[in-house]
């Protein structure tokens, strides 16, 4: 043990003395012992100051020992990687663990951003709410960014492994503080499905720190046999380290669980997912601190943390304390601290009354005693030399001391409680908010419920703010937030609490407010004439406590965010030189070769020219079956589905029951009571959800059932001129000459070798073009075969890309792209289709309103730009007026230039467009606008000659 | 995060489920106003107290069927299939509200 720890205690505390652990805190080689956390271990080393407060760049020590820490943060490098803002008071000191303050420049002792704590007044409460207004924010973003905020994200991955675990039990015991052990063994013992969980490396609770008699023993004792006892039932768990961070509705709590990485086996941290049948919320309660001048200073330190850095860790915060208090919980506290053996020089409490047996026993121990007082300021400027306070009678005093341990009152720690739906009540008595009536299949117990052990003593007198400089008295210490701040949120009406929150930042960040809340409220109403029950507490969230975010997203990160589907027939497409793109969930290739533009065009062209092949793999294929299949579609689509012969195929339009477009595709009639839809790529397990909620919902009088087989099928798509000799040179494929096999036809048969195939002719490219479906398995080696052509034909593998030059050369429309959430049928020239069909349709009712009828909705036209030298991205806006003041009357939806034209062409929607053909409109794009002429949406072979050769 | 007593396979999951909305009565007749058709299209009940809701046990049996849920508490007091009538609901001392629909 090289390094000395001048405020280690000679003896006593819960640490393992025959063993040190060397860290570092900003370089400084420090030592500690298993059992203490970072915070203890630092005070150990007379660590004082081991933060810059956010806004102001003061000085911060330690404040409380627990997760309710919102000074001592810290940058920790520990085991597999860099975590920003720890609190020092939760972490436990780890082997080889190197901590950092934050905040500070250059460092933090001595930091530059204090000239903003001397220039406080320009940054007052709402700060952001008025630069957003005047000035202009952005003349300071850069220098907020740089001083504010607390931590850094680190760069680079996160080493360290998360996972989701799910679990269940009968009783979920929420802490193991005296009360948690007791209901933890009395379900125990019922032989219950019990699950204690702990946020501390230990259980014990408050006996880890405060011992007690329980049943007759010392707790000690007591913990030991209790422990043993629960170890011992298999129907019991035990769980520390981990924080319940959230609950949710039925019971259902996350665990953050980062036991395996403390406990040095493993980089794992786990977050659980429990489904509890009862549960029990002894999650103690936080301890609140008191309104005085440069009550932030470092060595200014709840009362209760005092004591437990003490007796648990064996740590003399300082060498003289002053009390500042305002019930007797802290006087407890703070005779634990004198008798384990760092004097307390002053008690100086706000009230009156005090608990006679206090008394005594301070002055038993020699303590003065000042009752009645007021606590004015801490004297230091980078840590406490001296608390100066006004004596009952008006006389200002001032004692010496380096630690002042301060207590406001306790109040429940209610958060659990608050999400589950419980609501809390105002107890004057304790000044704290209490559970009023448990949730079903809950309990709050001990300290959480609101009674302190051992009970009753002198009423607490409610934190006020002290005379003089209110901007000195902090209320928030982790975002700055004074006195001042909430007078002057109060002086310009924000009184309601949420508001007062949200304008001042009290009790946001990374502590809750655990600290801050309280004495926040109770000065609002203070403030504002209401007592704190009126004034009501904010809404408490997940989380509790701070959790990893990669715990949150567990092994969702990387390839496992958002799986790609892959194509059957993908590693062929890679050897083929595809460039491969998302689309959808699919990744897809968008075209071939590294040249993309060039690319489209050489595929574009050989379509046109010769044959292309596209995988249409992910076209949605639901296969619709039962006698009164006909019936259902004819339900479902714009088109008539009944009059649609064996054999054949047709082209639907599906809509919601608002009218709006939802998707398109063809539709075969494989037999008579068997049906195959196709739906628009990416939208397959959507339209197939609806079918089925309209099947069982609705239609449930039909007899027909649906199966989704879009991935049991590849379907590659054969287009050009030489399809149909390329695709007729398979083994065993059926006579495809047009006489037998017209445009929109349907056949299935098998190859020679046996292999099933469907083939369709339907065409998205304008040419001759057959979709031949066979089982996923085969994708590959087909492909190979159709890319391998004849010798009178060249096969072109083709993308994505390509095929949507070709469709808008057509005039095809794309649902989702070309039509929006406010397309209809009729938009989009489909008008004699919806009135042809005399029967009901989803949609139809809609269809008959005025407003889907009226002649000046956006309608489908085509455009052509007059201009050669320039094209427009999909999304230009059609316009009229001049510059300052142009109005939009619709936007293109698909833009190209036209490979096989020459030229750039587009479609899109504008108001009353069907009829407004040949006119010329102005289409505005990044800037600047260029004329183009509104044509008929189709520009290459309108007859339809190509497709049906 | 609920647990549902899908009416064919037992007690799952909330995230087996996927959301329906109000079960809605019946889709307005062909003579319907513009108006009842738009309140059948747009508005719901959203009572505070029990809802009768549709559910569809998507990562299960895929099936539709319906929940009366007290939106106060998230109990579940019922579930019944398509096609049943709504059940009487005799026990609903829980119930935040008047039933709903």
């Amino acid at each position: 043990m090289s390094a000395p720890q001048p405020f280690r205690k000679p003896e006593g505390g819960r640490i393992d003395r025959t063993r040190g652990i060397a860290f570092t805190f900003d370089g400084r080689r420090c030592l500690g012992h298993p059992g203490d956390t970072l915070a203890s271990a630092l005070l150990a080393n007379g660590v004082r100051i081991v933060g810059r407060s956010m806004k102001f760049h003061r000085p911060r020590g330690v404040l409380t020992a627990g997760i309710e820490e919102p000074n001592a943060l810290v940058t920790v490098d520990w085991g597999s990687g860099r975590i920003p803002t720890v609190r020092a008071a939760a972490m436990p000191l780890l082997d080889g663990l190197e901590a950092r303050s934050q905040n500070r420049f250059p460092s933090v002792n001595f930091d530059l951003g204090r000239v903003l704590d001397f220039t406080r007044a320009l940054w007052p409460a709402g700060f952001y709410y008025k630069m957003f207004k005047w000035p202009d924010w952005r003349a300071f973003e850069w220098a907020v960014r740089r001083v504010g905020g607390i931590g850094r994200v680190p760069g680079g991955a996160d080493a360290t492994r998360y996972r989701h675990l799910h679990g269940h039990c009968a009783a979920l015991v929420v802490g193991s503080g005296p009360s948690g052990l007791l209901a933890a063994l009395a379900a125990g013992r019922r032989g219950e499905d019990v699950l204690l969980v702990e946020q501390d490396t230990e259980f014990g609770g408050s006996l880890l720190h405060d011992p007690m008699e329980i049943e007759g023993v010392g707790s000690d004792e007591w913990l030991a046999a209790a422990l043993a006892e629960l170890a011992g039932m298999d129907n019991v768990r035990l769980m520390a380290n981990a924080t319940v961070a959230g609950c949710y509705d039925h019971n259902v709590f996350t665990i953050h669980d980062r036991g395996a990485a403390w406990r040095g086996e493993s980089a794992v941290e786990s977050f659980w997912k429990v489904r509890a049948g009862n549960v029990v919320l002894a999650a103690g309660a936080f301890e609140q601190p008191m309104l005085f001048g440069n009550n932030d200073l470092p060595g200014v330190m709840l009362a209760g943390a005092v004591h437990k850095y003490a007796t648990r860790f064996g740590v003399d915060c300082g060498r003289r304390v002053a009390g500042v208090l305002n019930n007797d919980a802290g006087w407890r506290s703070l005779l634990a601290v004198h008798d384990a053996g760092t004097p307390v020089c002053a008690m100086v409490d706000t009230r009156d009354e005090v608990e006679a047996g206090l008394l005594d026993a301070a002055e038993e121990r020699g303590i003065p005693v000042y009752r009645g007082a007021t606590p004015l300021a801490a004297r230091g400027s980078r840590g406490v030399r001296a608390l100066r306070f006004a004596d009952r009678d008006g006389s200002v005093r001032q004692v010496d001391c380096d630690v002042i341990g301060m207590s406001g009152g306790m109040n429940p720690a209610t958060q659990l409680y608050s999400q589950a739906g419980g609501r809390l009540r105002y107890d004057a008595t304790q000044h704290g908010f209490v559970p009023d009536r448990d949730p079903e299949g809950w309990e709050t117990v001990g300290a959480a419920s609101g009674s302190f052990a051992p009970g009753g003593g002198s009423p607490v007198r409610p934190c006020t703010a002290a005379p003089g400089r209110t901007g000195r008295q902090w209320v928030d210490f982790q975002h700055d937030v004074t006195v001042a701040d909430i007078e002057l949120a109060v002086r310009e009406n924000y009184v309601s609490v949420e508001h007062m929150k949200r304008y001042t930042t009290a009790g946001m960040a990374v502590d809750q407010g655990k600290t801050s809340n309280l004495n926040a409220l109770a000065l609002l109403g203070q403030l504002t004439g209401r007592a704190p029950g009126e004034v009501g507490t904010t809404t408490s969230r997940p989380q509790f406590a701070p959790v990893t975010m990669g715990a949150i997203a567990g092994n969702r990160r990387g390839d496992f965010y958002l799986p790609p589907k892959l194509l059957a027939a993908h590693d062929w497409h890679a050897a083929q030189g595809a460039v491969f793109d998302d689309y959808g969930s699919w990744k897809r290739p968008a075209c071939y070769g590294p040249d993309r533009d060039a690319a489209i065009a050489r595929e574009v062209l050989a379509v046109r020219r010769s044959a292309g092949l596209f995988d249409g793999s992910p076209l949605g294929k639901i296969e619709v079956r039962g006698p009164d299949a006909a019936a259902f579609l004819d339900r479902i689509y714009v088109n008539n589905a009944l009059t649609l012969k064996p054999g054949r195929v047709r082209y639907g339009l599906m809509l919601n029951e608002n009218g709006i477009v939802m998707d398109d595709g063809v539709f075969v009639r494989i037999a008579e009571d068997h049906y195959l839809v196709n739906t628009t790529s990416g939208n397959a397990d959507r339209v197939a959800a609806w079918l089925e909620e309209w099947r069982q919902c609705e239609y449930f009088d039909l007899e027909v059932v649906l199966s989704n087989v879009t991935s049991q099928w590849a379907v590659a798509t054969l287009a050009g001129p030489d399809a149909r000799g390329v695709l007729q040179a398979l083994q065993g494929m059926m006579d495809l000459s047009t006489a037998g096999f017209p445009h929109m036809s349907f056949a299935e048969d098998r190859f020679a070798d046996g292999t099933p195939y469907r083939v369709q002719r339907v065409s998205f490219s304008g040419e001759q073009s057959y979709e031949l479906s066979v089982p996923s398995n085969r994708a590959a080696s087909v492909f190979e075969r159709l890319r391998s052509g004849t010798d009178s034909a060249e096969v072109v593998p083709v993308g994505v890309e390509a095929l949507m030059v070709l469709r808008t050369e057509k005039g095809f429309i794309h649902v989702g792209v070309d039509t929006d959430g406010t397309t209809n049928p009729l938009d989009i020239g489909f008008g004699g289709v919806v009135a042809r069909k005399r029967r009901d349709f989803i949609g139809a009712r809609s269809l008959a309103r005025p407003n889907d009828r009226r002649g000046d909705r956006r309608q489908l036209v085509g455009f052509e730009l007059l201009d050669p030298n320039r094209s427009v991205a999909a999304g230009a806006h059609v316009v009229t007026g001049c510059n300052g003041a142009l109005r939009s009357e619709g936007f293109v939806t698909s833009a190209c230039r036209s490979p096989t034209l020459g030229k750039a062409i587009g479609i899109g929607l504008i108001e009353g467009g069907f009829g407004r053909k040949g006119e010329e409109v102005l289409v505005y794009d990044d800037g600047r606008t260029t004329p183009a002429r509104v044509v008929e949406p189709c520009f290459y072979d309108p007859a339809g000659e190509r497709m049906r050769a | 995060m609920l647990t549902i007593p899908c009416p064919f396979c037992g007690e799952r999951d909330e995230a087996e489920f996927r959301y329906g909305g109000e079960a809605l009565q019946e889709i307005p007749q062909a003579g319907a106003s513009d108006a009842e058709w738009a309140d059948y299209l747009f508005n719901r009940d959203n009572p505070k107290g029990l809802v009768h809701e549709r559910w569809c046990h998507s990562y299960g049996c895929n099936q539709w069927f319906q929940v009366v849920r007290d939106t106060v508490t998230h109990r579940i007091h019922a579930v019944y299939r398509v096609g049943e009538a709504r059940p009487v609901l005799d026990d609903v001392d829980g119930a935040s509200a008047d039933t709903g629909g």
